[in-house]
């Protein structure tokens, strides 16, 4: 009985099949079109494969038109900037170079260090989000992100600090990948032959 | 900078020109209005070392700036 009513279900599906197509049809055909920048075009961009790379082109020629060549060069050749802190706690530090700097890294938090010693100090977790309203999907290209925080310490340090979450080294840097980054920064420097502007540690 | 995009051009002129003037502060004034933080690149004149300023009014750039960056402020990651 059951096998029978099956049959019998699967003979009317087969039969009213034309029709259930036929009337898909019309309803295609008399519904207006959809507009094409309401979805469309708009998820075309978003997999733009070169969009982000273009950007990032022109995130590295602005970086490098604001910042100083051996800033540039180090940013190219270690991928990040030092800066150097502008508060001293001794006068004596007024003389020689500045008691602690940060290193700026694409996307990961600044890294405070003691020059002189090589002593991490901490990570200052700072970021730039969309305030357009995207729902912080998107960033800034890593080169922008670099020079947002070139442009904030060096224009007003203790704002930006102030608006940071500090953490001890070690939440978001590995301490290790950063001593090395530091001696990088030195070998960096000795291969370059230039007098660094901030005396460091070279190990 | 815009996050997704990079470097946009948001206005350009002669902040010498009156109409070119009005122009820029308005655009100024938006950004600021939507949150940015503008900051103008400057050299040192002594050193040559390079360091930003940010401006909270027009009237705070510098005369030889050629640009200003518009910039998302900063908050804690």
């Amino acid at each position: 009985m059951l096998f029978a009513l099956l049959a019998l279900a699967l003979i009317a599906l087969v039969l009213a099949t034309p029709l259930i197509v036929n009337a898909i049809e019309r309803r295609r055909a008399t519904r207006p079109p959809r507009r094409r920048d309401e979805g469309g075009l708009e998820q075309l961009s978003l997999y733009d494969p070169g969009r982000e790379r273009r950007a990032e082109q022109r995130a590295r020629e602005l970086l490098r038109s604001c910042v100083n060549e051996e800033e540039w060069s180090m940013y190219r050749d270690l991928g990040f900037i030092r800066v150097a802190g502008r508060h001293a706690r001794r006068e004596s530090d007024k003389q020689g170079g500045p008691a602690y700097a940060y290193l700026v890294y694409p996307h990961k938090p600044i890294v405070a260090y003691v020059p002189a010693s090589g002593q991490l100090l901490s990570e200052y977790c700072v970021e730039f989000p969309d305030l357009a309203g995207a729902g912080g999907r998107h960033r800034l290209p890593a080169s922008d992100d670099v020079l947002a925080k070139w442009m904030a310490l060096t224009s007003d340090e203790d704002r930006v600090i102030r608006r940071a979450n500090l953490h001890l080294v070690g939440r978001q840097h590995d301490p290790a990948r950063v001593r090395r980054d530091l001696w990088r920064l030195a070998e960096w420097e000795r291969r370059r032959g230039s007098q660094p502007e901030i005396q460091q540690k070279s190990r | 900078m815009k996050p997704g995009h990079g470097e946009v051009l948001l206005a350009e002129g002669d902040p010498r020109v009156e109409e070119d003037e009005e122009r820029l502060i308005e655009e100024f004034r938006r950004q600021l209005d939507e949150g940015m933080w503008a900051a103008v690149p400057t050299t040192h004149p002594g050193s040559g070392r390079r360091e930003a300023q940010l401006v909270k009014n027009f009237t705070d750039i510098p005369i030889e700036a050629e640009r200003v960056i518009f910039f998302p402020r900063a908050s804690g990651g």
